[in-house]
């Protein structure tokens, strides 16, 4: 029960705009559900709620901006509260076990309540559930118009359970309007965001077993149901039940299905154009000049750059990209930013955060990558746990990535805790960089143009794919020895690109 | 595919990996990674992108040769 407030998406940000409700008064949010869309100067982000109850009301308008920490919405406890016609009590799901292994979750949840085979047509219901009663008024169905239907598979509302009170007993918008803000508890337990995009993709969402806290079906597993990847569950770790930034590793942006399945439709569908791009891209350099400022002025970097060989990875991912199909390719930046985490894993001193006095260092690689936006300015969401990604897994949400960011579409958790961020600006044509390091960060990695360079080597010239690569590092928590170590070994670790 | 085909293929495809470019005030000669500003994953987006439009898969070896827009435009006539 409390207000749910304006959070902090990032050190430098001091102000957000609502841009799109994902709830409204009368849904039952729980702690992860996404909730709002919100504006900061440097991108469009969904934040979900820190509490579990009902939306009572809705505080700040959309297009309203308002400092961190102000209350946008207000929830509480329970449905009575604020005077739904609830008809069960908070039900707890009999299966909050979902969230692991169990293969089959969809057969227990009808367990959970009288009407808890939300959305799903009867016939659909027994087939994933056989035990499940048969809903008696499916039989004697009042009749459905299409979009009225499509309106209830959008809700979760079952029309066979609605008294229908158009003509002929027919089933109106309004009837599963009404059906669905009566039971908001009585659903599948999932987000607001992951329900419009099952509809959106045709996933049925009492057939899939949640990964959110209690089940709770998140984006990721309408995602992951969506590319058919059943068998890839995220470890129950990296649950969202932690709200602080810098652990809420969400599960949200781990694994992404692939492109070529769905050239993820979740980013664009609602982000439209941002309105005033001119004063987006001002506020936005505003936004990167105070939070440059700041590291340059408590950060003593230090530099240090080599040039890394790539005949070897260059050519392993030749020979990959040719046996595959465009959507499957790989390029260097992913076999770099693979390299790179491998790396911060085996010279600690350059991951992790530098607070209160001292480093702390991080037991794993959030990888933030540098995106220029093509309005102008950069945004640098993670890639979690980038040490633990196979290669293609890396490829695969590093497109993602930067296509959200691009689209304006990044997740909380993204933005809020890389533990080490690389600039790829190479790509656009500079031989190196040396980077800016985004507190309260160690270190910043960045990498140059891949180019073919003459290359002396046992007495002979030939001529490699070369890159440079450089460290801005933290002279508080590392010194040039160690970071020289990290780049070493990021060269090493390039020259086996099959083990990546 | 004809010219015109091709260039309206390269067009969809170009609105949807950078929305920024207009295709009218861009020159046939202008270089999709330096003057347009791709980097290698709107790159590769773009080429993926064309493939679903039109099937046209074009292989790593070729990207020189796709390396400009009406380099694209060419490409896409001869092997559409």
């Amino acid at each position: 029960m409390g207000d749910f407030l304006m959070p902090s998406l990032g050190a430098d940000m001091e102000h957000g705009k609502i841009v799109e409700w994902l709830v409204k008064p009368g849904d039952y949010v729980r702690r992860g559900d996404l909730v709002a869309v919100v504006d900061t100067d440097k991108t469009v982000m969904d934040v979900e709620s820190f509490q579990e109850g009902v939306v009572a009301d809705l505080l700040v308008d959309i297009g309203e901006t308002v400092p961190v920490g102000t209350p946008l919405a207000r929830i509480t406890a329970t449905p009575a509260e604020v005077g739904a016609p609830g008809e069960a009590p908070l039900p707890r799901p009999a299966t909050p076990a979902a969230l692991g292994e169990a293969p089959a979750p969809a057969a227990e949840k009808p367990a959970a309540g009288p009407a808890t085979v939300a959305g799903a047509p009867a016939s659909e219901a027994r087939e994933a559930a056989p035990e499940a009663p048969p809903p008696s008024a499916s039989a004697a169905a009042p009749p459905v118009a299409p979009p009225v239907r499509h309106l209830a598979h959008r809700l979760g509302v079952d029309t066979g359970r609605i008294h229908g009170t158009g003509r002929g007993g027919a089933v109106t918008r309004a009837d599963v309007e009404h059906a669905a803000a009566a039971r908001p508890v009585a659903r599948v337990r999932s987000s607001p965001r992951a329900r419009r995009l099952a509809a959106d993709l045709g996933i049925e969402l009492s057939a899939l077993s949640g990964t959110g806290p209690e089940g709770a079906v998140t984006v990721t597993d309408v995602q992951q149901a969506a590319a058919r990847q059943a068998e890839a569950t995220p470890p129950a770790s990296a649950r969202r039940e932690v709200p602080p930034p810098a652990e809420a590793a969400g599960p949200a942006a781990v694994p992404f299905p692939a492109e070529a399945a769905a050239p993820s439709p979740s980013p664009a569908e609602t982000a439209g154009t941002p309105p005033e791009a001119a004063g987006r891209v001002a506020s936005l350099r505003r936004a990167i000049g105070s939070l440059m400022s700041r590291s340059k002025k408590t950060i003593p970097h230090y530099y240090l750059s080599t040039t890394l060989d790539l005949r070897a990875a260059v050519g392993w991912m030749q020979s990959v990209n040719a046996q595959r199909p465009v959507a499957a390719r790989l390029v260097p930046s992913a076999l770099l930013l693979k390299a790179t985490a491998l790396a911060a894993m085996d010279v600690p001193e350059i991951n992790g955060f530098y607070e209160d006095g001292a480093h702390r260092p991080s037991a794993t690689v959030h990888l933030g990558v540098a995106v220029a936006l093509r309005r102008g300015g950069l945004v640098a969401p993670a890639l979690h746990n980038a040490q633990t990604l196979p290669v293609d897994e890396l490829m695969e949400q590093l497109r993602d990535l930067v296509g959200r960011a691009r689209a304006g579409r990044l997740q909380r958790a993204e933005m809020a805790d890389p533990t080490l961020t690389v600039t790829n600006l190479g790509d656009l044509g500079v031989d190196s960089v040396f980077g800016v390091i985004y507190p309260p960060q160690v270190a910043m990695v960045g990498f140059g143009r891949v180019l073919d360079q003459p290359w002396a080597e046992n007495g002979m010239l030939g001529v490699r794919p070369a890159v440079v690569a450089t460290l801005s590092a933290d002279h508080r928590v590392s010194d040039g020895l160690r970071g020289a170590r990290f780049l070493a070994r990021i060269d090493e670790l390039l020259q086996k690109p099959e083990d990546l | 595919m004809n010219e015109q085909d091709a260039r309206a293929a390269v067009r969809a495809a170009l609105g949807k990996v950078a929305p920024d470019v207009d295709l009218d005030d861009v020159d046939g000669g202008a270089r999709l990674r330096q003057d347009l500003e791709l980097d290698s994953l709107d790159f590769l987006r773009l080429v993926q992108t064309i493939d679903t439009a039109t099937g046209v898969d074009i292989p790593e070896r070729d990207y020189p040769a796709v390396a400009t827009v009406d380099g694209l435009v060419n490409y896409l006539a001869a092997h559409g």
